[in-house]
């Protein structure tokens, strides 16, 4: 499988990411050779093999639902770009 | 008094325990190698006043006689690690400046054992790379130079300026993480020794995501022994990470030594790749050589998906890392580069935040998780990597204990030199290493000799899950019989 200019924008719209236009030929031969290396795995036969979850098998610990942490707005917004009283300020969301 | 910077990390705690100098003065030597070694760019940010001040609290506990596992003993920390109002960025401009409110698990697991701090160590950014090249500071460079010629080289990655700085002698030990070769690569390139020790091992918590499912955190150091020490206190349940294992931390140190008489050793034939340089089978053959003389058994053994690890490699990280990478938006923390609107701004902030190779693996992440492709994409390699550590379980069910292998295809190569047009090109360099991380399995890089270029080669021990301990034995045979590198100053 091979990407055009047209998909190589869209996976930068999905990735948030703003790409310039000189870029989008350069970025469409880098992606493409790293999907012409993992086009390899279709040879591999993984009928009725299971997807791996967890590599070392052990059961999630779960914990009681209850709040261990909180109080804390200081620390949560000591490295915000923008905030004020106890809020990230962000730019217009809504029209 | 001896050069303190060039004591094993063993030495130095059991001299400090004998007052034969203080932590403050074993500090202010690596304070002060750190600012001559400047040129390596190994540390991205030099800590001397915490460093001084953890060193002078040591002092006071060897004082009183109650020095701690790792009282003052000197650490670089890699920049993945987060530590608390000491700037953390991942090597990435979109972590800015930022300053932690916590440090991270193991950080915090080096300190409550009486560890000092030197400084924060260069990597790749994000730790994706394999040459420290992608670092928003500029590339780590080796302390090594081939014989007769003063090329800089590159100290491997992503956890170059670990290695760097623990070659160079500017801390005795440091961290580093490993998602698919990150810790044994780069020791290999520089003629030291790391652990990647089996995933749950350490937590992961405070230390920056890259691919959670592969990521694990381990020491770089100069002996077996020294890499041990630092495990023992690195390793460890933590309730704050759901994939940290709750086993007991066995004591590694006592592992050192310990007779490898009897044990069976597996040479994966499938790792005898085509085009492989001749000096690298021969540095693996005098591997097993010095194993068999030890009283191993060697036995050769088949991986037959190893082909498939890489590609695999190359979907399942990235897609992890599109994931986890999506937190950097430029809202809460980091760097903002402002937009017309919210959308535009983020698609700024990530724009000027991620560098090169960074933007390639989120891009590649994002379109193999993309609608249409997933099953193609994502569930395929992760089937793969099923039938990848099944071939794992059925060699060590069959008796081996630990694998043989070189731990990269080559010696260092030159700044600049790999990975231009096609990024498949530096991937390569991680075909032995990255098997290990998709199985899950704990693999140590231990210095096996000098290349005819007088570069430090690499050699890989991969043993069971959890079977750490049979690692650090077989190592420090192979630590024997090898001897220990060290480069020539030049810097």
């Amino acid at each position: 499988m091979s990407v055009d200019p047209e998909t190589v924008r869209r996976i930068a719209q999905l990735a948030r990411i703003a790409v310039a236009e000189h870029e989008i030929e350069h970025l469409r031969g880098e992606l493409n050779a790293i999907l012409a290396f993992v086009e390899q795995l279709s040879e591999v036969n993984v009928e009725g093999v299971e997807p791996m979850t967890s590599v070392i098998p052990i059961e999630m610990r779960k914990r009681p639902d209850v709040v261990t942490d909180g109080g804390i707005p200081d620390a949560i917004l000591k490295n915000a770009p923008a905030a004020e009283e106890d809020f990230f300020v962000v730019p217009k969301v809504v029209e | 008094m001896t050069d303190l910077t060039s004591l094993t990390l063993a030495d130095a705690r059991e001299r400090l325990r004998r007052r034969e100098f203080s932590a403050a003065e074993l500090a202010e030597a690596h304070l002060t190698a750190m600012e001559e070694a400047r040129a390596l760019n190994a540390y991205v940010l030099e800590t001397p006043d915490r460093a001084r001040a953890m060193a002078q609290a040591a002092d006071a506990r060897l004082a009183a006689g109650d020095a701690r596992p790792l009282e003052g003993v000197v650490l670089g920390v890699k920049d993945m690690f987060a530590t608390k109002d000491v700037r953390t960025t991942a090597c990435s401009r979109i972590l800015d400046n930022f300053l932690p409110t916590y440090e991270s698990t193991v950080g915090a697991n080096l300190w409550r054992d009486g560890a000092v701090m030197l400084g924060k160590l260069n990597n790749d950014e994000f730790a994706m790379g394999s040459s420290n090249e992608s670092s928003f500071f500029g590339p780590a460079i080796s302390p090594w130079h081939r014989r007769g010629a003063n090329t800089p080289l590159v100290p491997g990655g992503s956890s170059g300026g670990s290695a760097a700085a623990v070659a160079a002698q500017l801390c005795l030990g440091a961290t580093g993480t490993d998602t698919g070769g990150s810790i044994r690569q780069p020791a290999a390139f520089t003629g030291i020794v790391g652990i990647k020790p089996t995933y749950g091992r350490c937590s992961r918590w405070g230390i920056v995501a890259f691919a959670s499912s592969l990521d694990q955190a381990g020491p770089l150091a100069r002996t077996v022994r020294d890499a041990a020490i630092l495990l023992t206190s690195m390793a460890g349940h933590d309730p704050k990470d759901t994939t940290s294992v709750d086993l007991p931390v066995p004591d590694y140190e006592a592992a050192v030594g310990r007779s490898i008489k009897g044990m069976k050793i597996g040479i994966p034939k499938e790792y005898r790749v085509e085009g492989m340089a001749s000096e690298i089978e021969k540095l693996w053959e005098r591997g097993a050589q010095w194993l068999a003389s030890a009283g191993a058994e060697i036995v050769t053994v088949s991986l037959p998906h190893t082909k498939y690890a890489l590609p695999a490699y190359y979907i399942v990280a990235p897609a992890e890392a599109s994931s986890n990478l999506a937190r950097y938006d430029g809202v809460r923390y980091g760097l903002r580069i402002p937009g017309r609107d919210v959308a535009d701004m983020y698609q700024n902030t990530r724009a000027a935040g991620f560098g090169k190779e960074v933007r390639r693996r989120i891009m590649i992440g994002t379109y193999v998780l993309s609608a249409g492709y997933y099953d193609a994409y994502y569930l395929r390699a992760q089937k793969v990597r099923t039938l990848i550590k099944h071939d794992f379980d059925q060699v060590f069910a069959a008796g081996v204990d630990a694998i043989l292998a070189p731990a990269t295809p080559s010696a260092a190569f030159a700044i600049g030199e790999k990975g231009g047009d096609d990024p498949v090109e530096m991937y390569l360099n991680d075909v032995f290493t990255v098997p290990v991380n998709l199985a899950g399995l704990p693999g140590i890089s231990v210095p096996g000799g000098l290349s005819a270029e007088g570069l430090p080669l690499g050699l890989q021990l991969i043993g069971r899950p959890f079977g750490e301990e049979t690692l650090f034995s077989l190592g420090n045979v192979l630590e024997q019989a090898a001897g220990r590198l060290s480069p020539q100053r030049w810097w």
